[in-house]
């Protein structure tokens, strides 16, 4: 293949890496920018939501496109109700203490993680994509499907953003970020915005995840990657900054897609780790994170 | 004796209390159903098995259905009166599918459990990494994993493969087959540890010997989930592409694969680990119609199976597509399961050739079971006959060339077992026991 489908290819599998990453890497910015906590467990959410979504579509039947879009809609809720009584059940309980968080949210990840190896089994299962539409390029054939999944992350992206700087919850919610003391002061409820946040996390994870689900099969482990990517996208970008978050997202996953076409997937994955170094070294509070006062 | 190491009552303050809850519990364990105590030991107590199983882990679907055909083996071993007339007791511990835990397992088999024997692992980088544990335990290891390590002889004198044949006896079967009718210029893509590289290292010569060629080599993490990324390095003029594949993202490789190529696709030759447990009818794999896969053992009934193939799909608990009986959705992995059926036949002849009575004669074990050269078609090896070279510890046995047609697999190529053969490249009964 010649060198510019063959980068059109990269670039596209690069996109679509990309944003399911910034779905999922939001989330786990958004809990530690205004919780001030580490959720390890959130890979096991993400997880979830493919589980979920193939769950439902299973039980829906019918169309692909009918159980695809329940899915998309019963499966972020559905977890984000988890979440919430996780929240509520454990975190509370620690006081967003950030050590204690980091091993409960262990502990949690391996109960999800076994809960779903019992009752779902270690069986990847496949989810009917909403449509399959396969785009014929002259140089080779890409999935129409893949290219909806970029768009969807936008649209959602850019919800997100909507509702962070122009809605009242947004308010509260940067309020909470900014300074949690003083905002309980002013009467913002801390702990329902705390539980709030969790659950939106874990529901950003799960949406990733419901649609990346036709591409990638739902399994019980597939949660460990996106962890581990969303911690190098969320330090690069700077924790809590959603603009730094979408930037490293689409940097990561160009550069994976990029790198791992034209060399190795393992380079990839040894730059992106690099790059996380440097960062820490350089500028700790991230590319576009504010320094902690 | 040193004073450090011995356990003072008064200073530990174990009360009354403790004594008397510690004492119940014992007594609980005791009388605890499931424990019985035998009064003459070695002559009636069972024969304890210990299953190294991927419970856990990227082989965890595997780990499930050789967990069913032990099961369904052993039930029938022991329905026929057992081995040496005595029972036999499965113990299962779960590795992970991680070669780390693997050795810990065999270790705890060897120790804690105190079973026989070690059996039933497939991966081959966990068979690897336990094979020195069992080495150095003196604990029979038999192994279900297809991987030449075994027959390399680069392990030791306690590992066996007598269930299921290596991949590099596989692949010399039938290399005629593909260069013959799939093309002659071939591109290999395989998982990037162990098991990929018996395909890596001995499909060019095996080809070449056809006067057909590999022109490329693609290796892929086993834990990749997305695989667009690699196809851009099939060179245009590959005629074969050979896939084997394994992990939890089968499904996708083929499924990208299909929505690469579409309908203009080189022909395609897979091993079935690229597809086990997985319904070839998913949504996506259309593509693979008119495709051929190599089968250990057929995963669709075939017209002429024999009565030994029938009884073992129904012990096992398989249907007509091997899937499991009332659950058409719950796929089995048939290519390689049946080798934990036969390789608990070839213990069992081998317990019995020796006399076994106990980890005391493991040794006579060893050796007996190297003295096996042949096995039979029957009810007790259903996937077909095969020979055994007590030196390299590895059966031979024939191998399936199946082609998807309106959605099952039929069986279109049998190979000889002579196809197969290779010259040793060692000898483990040299080795001390």
């Amino acid at each position: 293949m010649h060198f510019g489908p063959h980068l059109l290819l990269a670039a596209l599998e690069g996109l679509v890496t990309s944003a399911v990453l910034a779905l999922t890497a939001l989330g786990l910015s958004l809990v530690f920018g205004v919780m001030r906590v580490v959720n390890v467990a959130h890979g096991e959410f993400f997880m979830l939501g493919a589980v979920l979504a193939w769950a439902i579509t299973t039980a829906i039947g019918g169309h692909p496109a009918l159980g695809f879009l329940a899915a998309l809609v019963i499966a972020p809720l559905i977890v984000g109700v988890i979440a919430l009584v996780a929240e509520r059940l454990v975190l509370r309980r620690l006081n967003y203490n950030p050590e204690a968080t980091i091993v409960a949210t262990i502990g949690m990840l391996y109960i999800i993680q076994q809960l779903a190896l019992t009752f779902y089994g270690p069986e990847a299962r496949p989810v009917e994509p909403p449509f399959s539409y396969r785009i014929l390029l002259p140089w080779f054939g890409y999935s129409g499907y893949k290219l909806s999944v970029i768009a969807a992350s936008a649209l959602l992206l850019v919800a997100t953003w909507l509702v962070l700087t122009r809605t009242k919850i947004g308010l509260v919610m940067r309020a909470t970020q900014y300074d949690s003391e003083t905002a309980q002061a002013f009467g913002i409820p801390v702990g329902r915005v705390y539980g709030g946040v969790f659950a939106l996390g874990a529901m950003l994870a799960a949406i990733a995840a419901v649609l990346i689900v036709p591409i990638s099969q739902a399994h019980y482990l597939m949660g460990q990657d996106p962890l581990l990517l969303s911690f190098i996208v969320v330090i690069i970008g700077g924790l809590g900054s959603l603009r730094g978050t979408v930037v490293a997202a689409v940097l990561i996953g160009l550069s994976d897609g990029i790198i791992s076409v034209f060399f190795s997937p393992t380079l990839a994955k040894i730059i992106a780790t690099l790059l996380v170094a440097m960062v820490l070294v350089f500028r700790p509070q991230g590319l576009f994170g504010t320094a902690s006062r | 004796m040193d004073k450090s190491k011995t356990f003072d009552l008064s200073k530990t303050g174990l009360t009354r209390r403790t004594a008397l809850k510690g004492l119940a519990a014992t007594a609980g364990l005791v009388t605890a159903p499931g424990f019985v105590r035998y009064s003459q030991a070695q002559s009636s107590a069972p024969i304890k098995i210990g299953f190294q199983s991927h419970r856990t882990g990227i082989g965890a679907a595997y780990g499930r259905w050789y967990e069913k055909t032990t099961a369904a083996a052993i039930k029938a071993i022991n329905a026929a009166g057992g081995i040496n007339g005595r029972q036999v007791e499965v113990i299962i511990e779960d590795d992970g599918t991680d070669p780390g835990r693997g050795a810990e397992v065999v270790g705890k088999f060897a120790t804690q459990h105190k079973t026989d024997i070690v059996f039933g692992t497939l991966f081959s980088h966990v068979v690897i990494g336990s094979a020195p544990a069992a080495g150095e335990a003196k604990i029979p290891y038999f192994v279900v994993s297809e991987g030449h390590h075994v027959a390399s002889t680069k392990l030791n004198r306690y590992v066996f493969q007598p269930g299921i044949t290596d991949v590099k006896s596989q692949i010399q079967s039938m290399a005629p087959w593909i260069a013959a009718n799939a093309g002659k210029k071939v591109t290999q893509i395989f998982p990037d540890f162990a098991f990929g590289y018996d395909h890596r290292d001995y499909l060019p010569p095996a080809l070449k010997a056809q006067g057909a060629e590999v022109i490329a080599q693609i290796a892929i993490p086993p834990t990749e989930s997305s695989f667009t990324k690699y196809f851009p390095q099939i060179p245009a003029e590959t005629e074969v592409i050979y896939h084997v594949m394994v992990g939890p993202a089968v499904l996708t490789f083929v499924k990208e694969l299909g929505e690469f190529y579409g309908s203009n696709r080189p022909q395609l030759f897979g091993f079935m680990d690229s597809l086990e447990a997985t319904d070839i009818n998913s949504p996506g794999l259309e593509f693979l119609d008119g495709s051929h896969f190599w089968e250990g053992s057929p995963r669709y009934a075939q017209a002429d199976d024999s009565a030994g193939q029938k009884a073992y799909r129904a012990a096992v608990g398989i249907d007509d597509n091997g899937a499991a009986v009332g659950d058409p959705k719950d796929v089995s992995t048939a290519s390689h399961m049946f080798g934990c059926w036969e390789t608990l036949y070839v213990v069992k002849k081998a317990m019995e050739d020796a006399g076994y009575k106990g980890p005391e004669d493991r040794a006579k074990l060893v050796e007996a079971t190297e003295a096996l050269t042949a096995f039979a078609e029957g009810p007790e090896h259903p996937q077909g006959p095969k020979t055994f070279n007590g030196k390299i510890h590895q059966c031979f046995g024939i191998q399936n060339i199946s082609k998807v047609e309106g959605g099952k697999l039929k069986v279109v190529h049998k190979t000889k077992i002579e196809d197969g053969l290779y010259e040793a490249e060692g000898d483990y009964t040299t080795q001390a026991l």
